[in-house]
């Protein structure tokens, strides 16, 4: 491309170019390796596209060297994480799952309608590119405290409704999620939603550009100026001007996406498409690089070609827009037309905009003028890697200093029982996931809110399919490795508890800053505990998302990674749920209790402290429970499972109370028992949250069955009492009316009242 | 039996209408692409449910206008059996096969749960295999279904008992707790005054196998199967009877 090529904004000087650079955060070594790749200087265009490609939303250049510790093999992983759109496992049965994670976080904080409804959009669309209908979605928000911020609730209510109004649309169940409220999330609320697809092995679409000649088209919704410069939005701190980058925020159409969904699997179905790829962040021009690039080929497109929505958009403007419900779909030579009558059929555009070179380069014409012209691998696995400083916090030592001694025993446990059931993270979120269609497609096996992990139906295999998301800041506030590793343990309890053996995962890592030292150490240190523990169990990580850049003018979030864990049922095994089912039947702790309070909701609760150490996790003993509850699951010992987590004991045994929906059974326990040298406060065996604990209940003839099963295995198992009654009656500290439990518990939609 | 399964863009429980009719109650089905005229010969037409044309406008107000529907209309008035579920039974009072409209629900809030509906009438074609009283649990699934409709009509609706199901608590009492969406008289289900068509907005298809917690949506499809043998006897036996002749 000759240097005298005009761009559509007219030739700016070296100056001018520089400042724009400057403003899409490219950094003064990146603008010298631009400028030494091309041979000269770039266009407009060419530095809004380096701009979106290595923003850290699209370049991951802070993460990239821990993410490549993660455990990423297994035999079931059909795709290696990160080469394509989503994870791939096989299921057996000729059945592959396609499920991924991403976070929405940035728009959200300034749009939360818009934000979460075209999050979902996103990760629907990373899941239908790889040849996979969507089966199920999940969603883990975080906010601020509910009776905190008013603007909290503004966007509490947003989200919710912008998940709403997009996922029932769409037609794909919401089937389960977590719900958590901390002030670190005031002023930067997290929204990751993960989609779970299926696919036949042989099905599995790619994203690459291959086919020297062959024809590149445009499918779906129009282009705008909505949605510009995204991902740049997505990489930089929120502050007080970020609601004057609105524009940058998408606009999410359910029904094109439903119609596209559609349109996309029939024409995947054809055999024609070669390579397909999702525009979601840096829209046209991730696309077209990252599909070129995998496929060691050149783009070439015409800009002039894409249909707009809006007049007079420049080249750059067409590039980095962000708009929704677009894909790129290369089809062989000759197939075009039948394709675009395809989706046609479903009142869709499909336009061919260019074909597939051999030169290594993208080019973006404007009608007959150069725009942009860089190799494809320059905009991709070229983009600049970070090893950025990291600096234990100086925060930790003080924060994780706890003295017991400090902290009084309630004066009512019931009290605070009740309390803490009534608290919005710990409460009954049906005000929420009644407000999803949680049923459509009939294949949601366990209602949401009935067991710690979602259980679905897939036609065509003979398993049943669990899923999980999970997630715990204050943990990873606490102790940034151990709170990784606690992380993924839940995750695989939670399958553990349905009777699933857990088979990969997904995550999301939500951070601050990287560029923050402390941040990084976070961050590094987190992906450590993640690793271990994945590598642990056996659930290699298939791919997932990093949202760094999490802070708001007070503060850097917590650092939060998210779990997202798929795992399977035994052949013929119905799922387990939570709730107590009969009476008479006894009640079992697998796992130890031990005096930990650190981090418990508890103590930020009842004594307004995030403080401490999280619990100590043992990954072999945490396997060893797992084992002891897949075992007797399998002998069909177990009637309902529940895990320990936030709130203790006492807020599992209460849940198990009221998690069986029409049917509320009491329980009488015997506590004291459990009290011993090593754990000597009530309050630390009632809601302390030692890890590696499920609530079990079994018909009374097998109550030694499981013993002998945990004793071989050397997990504690310890009788607590006997489901029964109209009371939940923890000796000798509580003994409260299910009623009353029941009331606090499911008193989220009055405390959100007006909203 | 045949049945067609009416796809709009933007439908989305088609599939499970679907896989209930030919998995669970073993019948033939179709799909019936809305541009399309040709109902290929079904016995029984089904609006499935979702969100077509995007809900935009009203729901079902833009579907209503699709070609297929001037069919769907021509066999209804025919005496063709009709099935509208959720959107489908939307679409219905767009089309004026049914009368009345809805509303967005009481309280402006999407609610997908269980909810317990008494069945009205056993002698309908969609209703013969249920007890009169029977309460039955369905899952409900939208944003607007607060039926709505004007007192006179409602007056008829009444007299010629064509509400077939109605929202009631697990005693079969009609209370305003019971009543998720605001809808008049509790009015859950509804049939035109010839009896062949009905909408309902609970989903009978998210309430067919026992995994899925109830079963008590099948006997509405096996209600209408029943009806439709009987109906294709008695045709037998009239053209026996016109051959004899």
């Amino acid at each position: 491309m000759s240097q005298s090529t005009k761009d559509s904004l007219g030739n700016l000087s070296e100056a001018q170019l520089r400042k724009v650079a400057r403003s899409h955060n490219l950094t003064d070594e990146s603008w010298k390796r631009i400028v030494k790749t091309l041979g000269r200087l770039p266009t407009l265009t060419e530095v809004g596209m380096f701009g979106v490609m290595y923003s850290e939303h699209c370049s991951y250049a802070s993460s990239k060297i821990y993410l490549k510790t993660f455990p990423t093999k297994g035999k079931h992983v059909l795709v290696p994480a990160g080469k394509e759109n989503a994870g791939l496992v096989d299921i057996g049965n000729g059945l592959a799952v396609a499920f991924k994670v991403e976070s929405h976080n940035h728009p959200s904080a300034v749009e939360p309608h818009a934000g979460a409804a075209t999050g979902v959009g996103g990760i629907i669309r990373d899941i239908f590119t790889m040849g996979a209908r969507p089966v199920a979605l999940f969603d883990s928000l975080r906010f601020g405290r509910l009776n905190g911020h008013r603007r909290t609730r503004f966007l509490f209510e947003g989200v919710v409704k912008g998940i709403s109004d997009y996922g029932n649309s769409v037609g794909v169940p919401t089937v389960g999620g977590e719900i958590y409220f901390d002030d670190t999330y005031r002023g930067n609320p997290l929204v990751n939603v993960m989609c779970i697809g299926v696919v036949a092995p042989e099905k599995i679409a790619r994203g690459a550009a291959k086919g020297i000649g062959n024809p590149v088209l445009y499918v779906g919704s129009s282009t705008g100026r909505d949605g510009l410069g995204g991902a740049s939005f997505a990489s930089r701190d929120l502050s007080e001007e970020s609601a004057a980058d609105r524009p940058a925020v998408q606009i999410g159409d359910p029904f094109t996406e439903k119609c596209l969904i559609e349109a996309t699997l029939e024409a995947l179905a054809t055999g024609d498409v070669v390579g397909i790829q999702d525009m979601g962040a840096a829209g046209l021009t991730c696309s077209t690089a990252e599909t070129a690039s995998r496929g060691r080929t050149g783009m070439e497109i015409d800009v002039a070609l894409v249909p707009r929505r809006e007049q007079s958009m420049t080249p750059y403007e067409v590039m980095l827009s962000e708009s929704q419900e677009r894909m790129l779909l290369i089809v062989k030579k000759g197939r075009e037309a039948a394709i675009t009558k395809l989706f046609a059929k479903w009142g869709l555009h499909a336009v061919v905009i260019g074909r597939v070179t051999d030169d290594g380069l993208v080019r973006i014409k404007d009608g007959g003028a150069v725009a942009a012209e860089i190799p494809a691998g320059a905009l991709t696995h070229d983009a600049p890697v970070y090893r950025r400083p990291t600096k234990k916090p100086r925060y930790l030592a003080k924060v994780q200093q706890l003295a017991l001694r400090a902290i009084s025993q309630p004066k009512d446990y019931g009290r605070a029982l009740t309390q803490l059931l009534a608290s919005p993270s710990i409460a009954d979120k049906a005000v929420v996931y009644e407000r999803y269609d949680h049923m459509v497609q009939t294949g949601t096996l366990v209602l949401p809110g009935r067991a710690d992990a979602a259980v679905l139906r897939l036609r065509g295999a003979d398993r049943l399919l669990a899923s999980t998301i999970d997630g715990n800041g204050t943990y990873c506030y606490l102790d940034p490795y151990e709170g990784g590793k606690l992380v993924v343990a839940e995750a695989a309890r939670n399958l553990a508890c349905v009777g699933a053996k857990p088979l990969a995962v997904t995550d999301c890592l939500n951070f601050g800053n990287p560029e923050d030292p402390e941040i990084m150490w976070q961050f590094k240190e987190c992906v450590r505990g993640i690793s271990e523990a994945c590598r642990a169990f056996g659930t290699p990580v298939t791919g997932g998302n990093v949202s760094l850049y999490n802070e708001s003018p007070s503060g850097a979030i917590d650092p939060t990674p998210v779990i997202g864990m798929i795992g399977l049922l035994e052949p013929g095994k119905a799922p387990l749920t939570a709730g107590f089912k009969d009476d008479g039947d006894v009640i079992l702790l697998l796992g130890e209790t031990r005096e930990e309070l650190g981090g418990s909701e508890y103590l930020k609760l009842i004594h307004r402290r995030k403080q401490g150490k999280p619990p100590k996790l043992s990954l072999a003993r945490e396997k060893a429970l797992h084992q002891v509850m897949l075992a007797a699951v399998r002998q069909g010992w177990v009637k309902s499972a529940h895990d320990c987590s936030e709130g203790g004991l006492a807020v599992t045994l209460a849940e198990c109370a009221l998690m069986e929906g029409e049917q509320l059974l009491g329980a009488e326990c015997g506590l004291s028992g459990l009290l011993s040298a090593a754990v000597r406060r009530p309050d630390a065996l009632l809601f302390g949250e030692s890890a590696g604990r499920i609530v079990v209940t079994c018909e009374p003839y097998q109550q030694e069955r499981i013993e002998e099963l945990a004793r071989r295995k050397q997990v504690s198992c310890l009788r607590l009492g006997r489901v029964g009654g109209s009371r939940l009656s923890l000796k000798p500290w509580i003994d409260e009316s299910i009623d009353d439990l029941n009331r606090a518990w499911r008193s989220l939609a009055n405390q959100l009242g007006g909203v | 039996m045949k049945f067609g399964v009416v796809v709009f863009p933007g439908s989305n429980c088609e599939q499970d209408c679907f896989n209930v009719l030919t998995d669970v109650v073993k019948q033939d089905a179709v799909y019936l692409w809305h541009r399309d005229t040709d109902l290929q010969g079904v016995d029984c037409v089904v609006l499935p449910g979702g969100c077509s044309d995007g809900d935009y406008l009203r729901s079902g107000a833009i579907a209503r206008f699709s070609p297929i529907m001037k069919s769907v209309t021509a066999f209804a008035k025919d005496g063709g059996l009709v099935l509208g579920i959720c959107n489908g039974f939307q679409i219905l009072l767009e089309a004026g096969l049914l009368p009345g409209a809805m509303l967005r629900n009481r309280g402006l809030r999407f609610i997908c749960k269980f909810v317990q509906v008494r069945v009205e009438r056993t002698d309908t074609p969609f209703t013969n295999r249920f007890q009169r009283g029977q309460v039955i649990r369905l899952p409900i699934a939208h944003n607007e279904g607060n039926y709505m409709v004007e007192p006179r009509e409602l007056k008829l609706i009444k007299q010629r008992n064509q509400a077939l199901f109605r929202y009631c608590d697990a005693d079969g009492q009609l209370t305003p707790g019971s009543n998720p969406n605001g809808s008049i008289d509790a009015i859950a289900g509804l049939s035109n005054a010839a009896g062949n068509v009905m909408g309902l907005m609970p989903h009978p298809e998210r309430a067919s196998e026992p995994e899925l917690g109830s079963v008590d949506g099948r006997l509405l499809f096996e209600s209408m199967i029943q009806t439709l043998s009987e109906r294709g006897r008695s045709r037998q036996r009239r053209a026996a009877h016109v051959s004899v002749n």
